[in-house]
C-alpha cells in the first residue's frame, strides 16, 4: 500500500482531547466527528488538510483519552496516514481498527516540514520525504496489522473471518 | 514471570509468555459506559453478530454524562439501554444505580486478582491495583470482544516501581503518584506495564492503590499492577462470590529497570498545566490564584479522599470568587459519606455536590471553565480544553490540596493550612 500527501506537522504529546475535544463525543456521524478533528489545536486543521494530508507527530501521538472517535474524526478529516515518533497504544490499536494507517518513524519529527511531499510505502515501512530528498524507516508493522488493514478495518476484517467460517 | 507475564500466559493457555511476545487472550471481563458504549455497539451491529459472547462477563455503566444534559446524550443512554435489555446484560449500572465506571467496576464485585479485563476507557488500568491485568481499548475492538470473546495482547515489558517510608501528615497516594508521573514521564512507559511494590505500598489502603493504578496510563502505560495480598482479598471476598485465581511475580521474575524511590521527604505534588508530567512540589506554585476546585473522579473521588478533605475543610469556609464542586465517585461512597458528616462539611463550607458520574473531569456537561479560568483537580489530566475553554488551565493534586487551596483561593500546601488554624 502507498499513500502519497503533503505533511502536516505536530509536536510531542498530541492528546486524544485535543485531537478530538469531549464536547463533541455525543455525536455519533463520523462526518460530524471530522468538521472538530483538532481543534484544541488548530481550529483550521481541516481546511488545511483540503481533500488529503498525512499528519507527521512527534513523541507520544494521541495519549490521553481512549477515544476511537480521535482517530475516526482523523480519517474522515481525509487524514491518509498518522507518521509519528511514537503512539500512545490505544491510539494506536484504534487507528488500525479503524483502517487508518499509522507508522512508528523514530528520526522523522523535525525533520519533515508542513507542506513537504511525503510517499509512505506501509508494507515496507519506509516514508519518503520527496522535498527534502530524505528517506526514513519507519517499525514495519507485523503481518495481522497489515491484514487488517488491507480489509479497511477491523470490522471488515471481522466480517470476512466470520463469513468464511 | 511476572504478575503480568502469568497473567497474560494463563488467559492465553500457554505455560510461558514473554515480551514482545504477541498472544490472543480470553477476556474474563468487558466493560463499556455511555460514551464508548454505543460506537461499540454499532460496530457490533456492522460486523452481523447476533450475540454477545457472554452477557455474564459484560459490564455496562452510564457514567460520564449523567444524568443526560442534552438530546444527545439521552440518545446515547437510550442506545446503551437498548442494547442492554436485547442481550439481557444484567451487569447494567443505570443513573442513580452506579457512579464512575472505574469505581463501580471494583466496588460491585466485577473486579477479581489475576483475571484479564477490558474496558473502553483508558483508565481501565485501575483495577491493577487488584492485582487484575485490566487495561483500555477502543470501541471497535470492545466490539470485537463482544464478538469473540478474546484480544490480541503484545506482552508488555514491565517497570518495577519499588516504595518505601511513611508519608508524611497530608501527604497522599495521589503525591506520590504524580510524584512517580514526573520521574517517567508522559511516555516512558509507553507500551508498558508498571508494577508498585514496597512496604509502602503493602501498607496503603485499596483507595491509595487505585490512585496509582489509575494514572498508569498517564505515562502511556498498558496496565499498573500490584500483587494481591490480604487486603486485597479482604476487599474483593466481600463483593463477589465467584472464584478466583490470584497471582504473584516469583522472586527472580525480571523487569525492564527497577524505580526505587522512598517518600519520607515526600511534599505534596502539584501537576501544572497543560502536561500530567510537568510536575512540582506545591512550594514552587503556591500563590496561582484559582477559580475553581474539583475533588472528585476514578482517581480521588472516594471515601478516603473526601475524608480528607473534608479534614482539611471542617469549619472553614471556600474563599469569595471559588467554586467547590465536590463529586462522590459512586452512590455508595455517597450515602458513607452522608453517614460520616462529611457532606455536611462540605456544604458548610460552602461547596456544591454532584451526583456520582464523571462531573467536570473531561469538560463534558457540568463545572466547564471559561478562557483563561484556572482549575485545581483532583482528577488525572490537564490537556489544553480538558475541561472546558482551550485557554483555561488545569493544575492537578490532592483532596486535600484542592480543598486547602479552596479555602484560600490559591494553590495551597494543605499542612500550611493546618498549622495556622
Ligand atoms: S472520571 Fe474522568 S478520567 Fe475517570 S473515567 Fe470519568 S472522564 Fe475518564
Amino acid at each position: 500500500m502507498t499513500i502519497r500527501g503533503k505533511a502536516i506537522t505536530f509536536g510531542d504529546n498530541v492528546d486524544t482531547d485535543v485531537i478530538l475535544p469531549g464536547p463533541y463525543l455525543v455525536h455519533t456521524d463520523p462526518k460530524e466527528l471530522a468538521k472538530h478533528a483538532m481543534e484544541g489545536l488548530d481550529p483550521t486543521f481541516t481546511k488545511r488538510v483540503g481533500d488529503g494530508a498525512i499528519v507527521v507527530g512527534g513523541k507520544n501521538f494521541g495519549c490521553g483519552s481512549s477515544r476511537e472517535q480521535a482517530p475516526l474524526a482523523l480519517k474522515y478529516a481525509r487524514v491518509r496516514c498518522v507518521i509519528a515518533e511514537s503512539f500512545a497504544r490505544i491510539f494506536y490499536r484504534n487507528s488500525i481498527t479503524i483502517g487508518l494507517p499509522v507508522l512508528a518513524c523514530p528520526g522523522v519529527s523535525g525533520k519533515v516540514e508542513t507542506g513537504d511531499l511525503l510517499v509512505v510505502d506501509l508494507g515496507a515501512g519506509r516514508v519518503e520525504d520527496s522535498s527534502k530528498g530524505l528517506v526514513f524507516q519507519a517499525t514495519q508493522l507485523p503481518d495481522f496489522i497489515m491484514e487488517i488493514l488491507d480489509d479497511g478495518g477491523l470490522i471488515e476484517h471481522l466480517k470476512r473471518r466470520i463469513g468464511s467460517k | 514471570m511476572n504478575i503480568i507475564e502469568k497473567i497474560l500466559a494463563r488467559a492465553s493457555s500457554k505455560r510461558e509468555v514473554s515480551p514482545g511476545e504477541i498472544v490472543e487472550a480470553s477476556i474474563d471481563v468487558a466493560m463499556i459506559h455511555d460514551l464508548t458504549g454505543p460506537l461499540a455497539i454499532k460496530s457490533f451491529r456492522e460486523i452481523g453478530a447476533k450475540k454477545v459472547w457472554n452477557n455474564k462477563r459484560t459490564v455496562v455503566i452510564l457514567d460520564h454524562i449523567v444524568p443526560a444534559s442534552s438530546v444527545r446524550s439521552a440518545t446515547l443512554h437510550k442506545i446503551v439501554r437498548n442494547f442492554v435489555e436485547e442481550h439481557n446484560i444484567k451487569n447494567f449500572y443505570d443513573v442513580g444505580l452506579g457512579g464512575v465506571c472505574h469505581q463501580i467496576m471494583p466496588e460491585k464485585g466485577h473486579v477479581r486478582p489475576g483475571e484479564t479485563i477490558v474496558g473502553a476507557d483508558s483508565h481501565t488500568c485501575t483495577y491493577g491495583a487488584f492485582g487484575a491485568f485490566a487495561t483500555g481499548i477502543g470501541s471497535t475492538e470492545m466490539a470485537a470482544v463482544f464478538v469473540t470473546g478474546k484480544l490480541w495482547f503484545r506482552v508488555p515489558e514491565v517497570i518495577k516501581v519499588n516504595v518505601t517510608g511513611s508519608f508524611q501528615k497530608l501527604v497522599t497516594a495521589k503525591d506520590l503518584t504524580l510524584n512517580v508521573v514526573g520521574k517517567i514521564g508522559a511516555d516512558g512507559a509507553i507500551y508498558k506495564g508498571i508494577e508498585f511494590g514496597g512496604s509502602t505500598i503493602r501498607n496503603m489502603s485499596i483507595d491509595g492503590r487505585m490512585v496509582l493504578c489509575n494514572m498508569a496510563v498517564e505515562m502511556g502505560g498498558k496496565a499498573g499492577i500490584i500483587e494481591p495480598d490480604e487486603k486485597t482479598l479482604d476487599y474483593v471476598k466481600g463483593r463477589t462470590d465467584k472464584a478466583f485465581n490470584p497471582v504473584k511475580s516469583d522472586p527472580d521474575a525480571t523487569y525492564e529497570r527497577v524505580l526505587d524511590i522512598d517518600i519520607s521527604e515526600l511534599e505534596p505534588q502539584v501537576s501544572v498545566p497543560h502536561s500530567v508530567d510537568n510536575v512540582k512540589p506545591v512550594s514552587e506554585v503556591e500563590d496561582v490564584e484559582v477559580d475553581q476546585a474539583f475533588i472528585g473522579s476514578c482517581t480521588n473521588g472516594r471515601l478516603e479522599d473526601l475524608r480528607s478533605a473534608a479534614w482539611v475543610l471542617k469549619g472553614k469556609k471556600i474563599a469569595k470568587g471559588v467554586r467547590l464542586l465536590v463529586i462522590p465517585a459512586s452512590q455508595e461512597i455517597y450515602l458513607n459519606a452522608l453517614n460520616e458528616g462529611l457532606i455536611k462539611t462540605f456544604m458548610k463550607a460552602g461547596a456544591t455536590i454532584g451526583n456520582p458520574n464523571c462531573g467536570p473531569c473531561l469538560g463534558g456537561h457540568m463545572g466547564l471553565l471559561a478562557e483563561e479560568e484556572v482549575c485545581i483537580s483532583s482528577s488525572n489530566r490537564n490537556f489544553v480544553g480538558r475541561m472546558g475553554s482551550t485557554k483555561s488551565y488545569v493544575y492537578l493534586a490532592s483532596p486535600a490540596t484542592v480543598a486547602a487551596s479552596a479555602v484560600t483561593g490559591k494553590i495551597t500546601d494543605p499542612r500550611r493550612l493546618m498549622e495556622e488554624a
